[in-house]
């Protein structure tokens, strides 16, 4: 009886999913956010929220904001499915001898989360942005 | 007197360290479920409660009220979480029998640790191991109901994922957990039965939706032994749970307890408010 309510309780909340599921069409990631523009919109805003974040702006010191910026941009472009190809150095390369604590990586996703508020990126396509971009944490912390 | 104390010990430790919790993306912490643990409402998580990443701590405090038809339960706690490895909670049940008359308390004291990853970036579900030893203050109804005993452990293994974007775009959190219990209703009505005082293993699970980076929805699970014979049943709830900081959540649920010491269709509401404080 409990047991029969619980399933019902779990359909229930498939057939949300699948309902939400069905709305999206076939268009890239790229596409859907509004392509090289938006991505453009999220990386100046990524850098002007890491300019007012004291502890975060201090692994910036010294780097190529310009070239920061481009990187990002290709990067972003890439995993969203855009039509750029990343030319950067690996992750790795680029972190290395910054020694990244969990906490600064957090906070700097929480910056890269209003970068991407303000640019008007849905919470859904935030989410599969992140999820493109999780696996890279192992190769930025404490390295 | 023991919870003074543990809060006392909880801030010295605190003092001695400059980093506060902040490390986890807010809503990824979870909540504390009935028994003190990080987790969801009824069943405990393989998250740790608070925000602390590998090199900070966090305290968190919760309330927890539960009406039923013929019962009250009232629930107040903390808990510890030192470098996302270990937690250390502690809870006082007060359970009103408010057709009886009179109530049953009960203090949980908890601790679990963390074995293996991080709920949202490792490749496998986050996986912890925790127990938790309650010891009844009021043993009368228990005893008279035939418990064999006005103390138990319980012991668990939880595994939780978040998916990130997984349904739908939005993120999907689930839990299951396996715990080991001779507990009768949480242990309010004693541990084991005298012919009986083995463990039974017990699962429990939960299912979410994180609808906002300040919304979460879902269902939870929780299976529950029979020792006394008055037809214990298995609990369920549906929750909404709205966190606006990492400092404050609040969260709503409808429970469906079944039976309780021999009254049938304990079903209610159930809120609980709380957060991390440090």
């Amino acid at each position: 009886m409990v047991t029969k309510q619980f399933a019902r309780a779990i359909a229930v909340i498939c057939a949300i999913v699948t309902l939400v599921a069905c709305a999206s069409t076939t268009e890239s990631l790229y596409q859907q956010i509004g392509g090289e523009q938006t991505i453009e919109e999220i990386t100046e805003n990524f850098v002007y929220e890491i300019e007012y974040d004291p502890v975060i702006l201090e692994y910036f010191a010294g780097s190529d904001i310009e070239r920061f910026k481009q990187k990002l941009s290709e990067q972003l472009c890439m995993v969203t499915n855009g039509p750029c190809e990343y030319t950067g150095d690996s992750m790795s390369q680029v972190h290395g001898g910054m020694n990244i604590t969990e906490s600064h990586f957090n906070r700097t996703v929480d910056l890269l989360i209003n970068a991407m508020n303000k640019a008007g990126v849905s919470h859904r396509h935030q989410n599969r942005i992140l999820a493109e971009l999780a696996p890279m944490r192992k190769d930025m912390l404490y390295k | 007197m023991k919870l003074a104390g543990f809060f006392g010990g909880a801030l010295l430790l605190c003092a001695t360290s400059v980093v506060a919790g902040e490390g986890k993306l807010i809503a990824t912490a979870g909540l504390n479920q009935l028994e003190g643990a990080g987790g969801g409402g009824i069943v405990p998580w393989a998250t740790l409660s608070g925000y602390d990443s590998r090199d900070e701590m966090s305290v968190s405090a919760f309330a927890t009220r539960v009406n039923l038809d013929d019962y009250r339960l009232h629930v107040v706690g903390g808990s510890l979480s030192l470098y996302d490895r270990v937690e250390l909670s502690v809870v006082r049940h007060t359970f009103d029998l408010t057709t009886l008359g009179g109530d049953i308390a009960q203090n949980v004291y908890g601790a679990k640790v963390r074995l293996y990853g991080d709920v949202i970036y490792s490749d496998w579900p986050q996986l912890s191991a925790g127990v938790q030893h309650k010891v009844l203050q009021d043993t009368g109804i228990a005893r008279a109901l035939g418990a064999d005993s006005d103390r138990g452990t319980d012991y668990y293994l939880a595994a939780t994922k978040v998916h990130l974007g997984a349904a739908a775009g939005y993120n999907l959190v689930w839990n299951l957990t396996a715990r080991g219990t001779n507990a009768n209703q949480l242990g309010l009505l004693g541990f084991g039965q005298q012919q009986d005082d083995g463990l039974d293993i017990m699962l429990e699970g939960s299912l979410g939706v994180l609808f906002s980076r300040h919304l979460a929805a879902g269902v939870e699970y929780r299976q529950k032994p029979d020792n006394l014979g008055l037809g214990e049943d298995n609990w369920w709830d549906v929750f909404v749970t709205y966190i606006p900081s990492k400092h404050f959540n609040v969260t709503l649920a409808w429970a469906e307890l079944g039976s309780i010491a021999g009254a049938a269709d304990q079903n209610g509401l159930y809120l609980s408010v709380g957060g991390q404080l440090w």
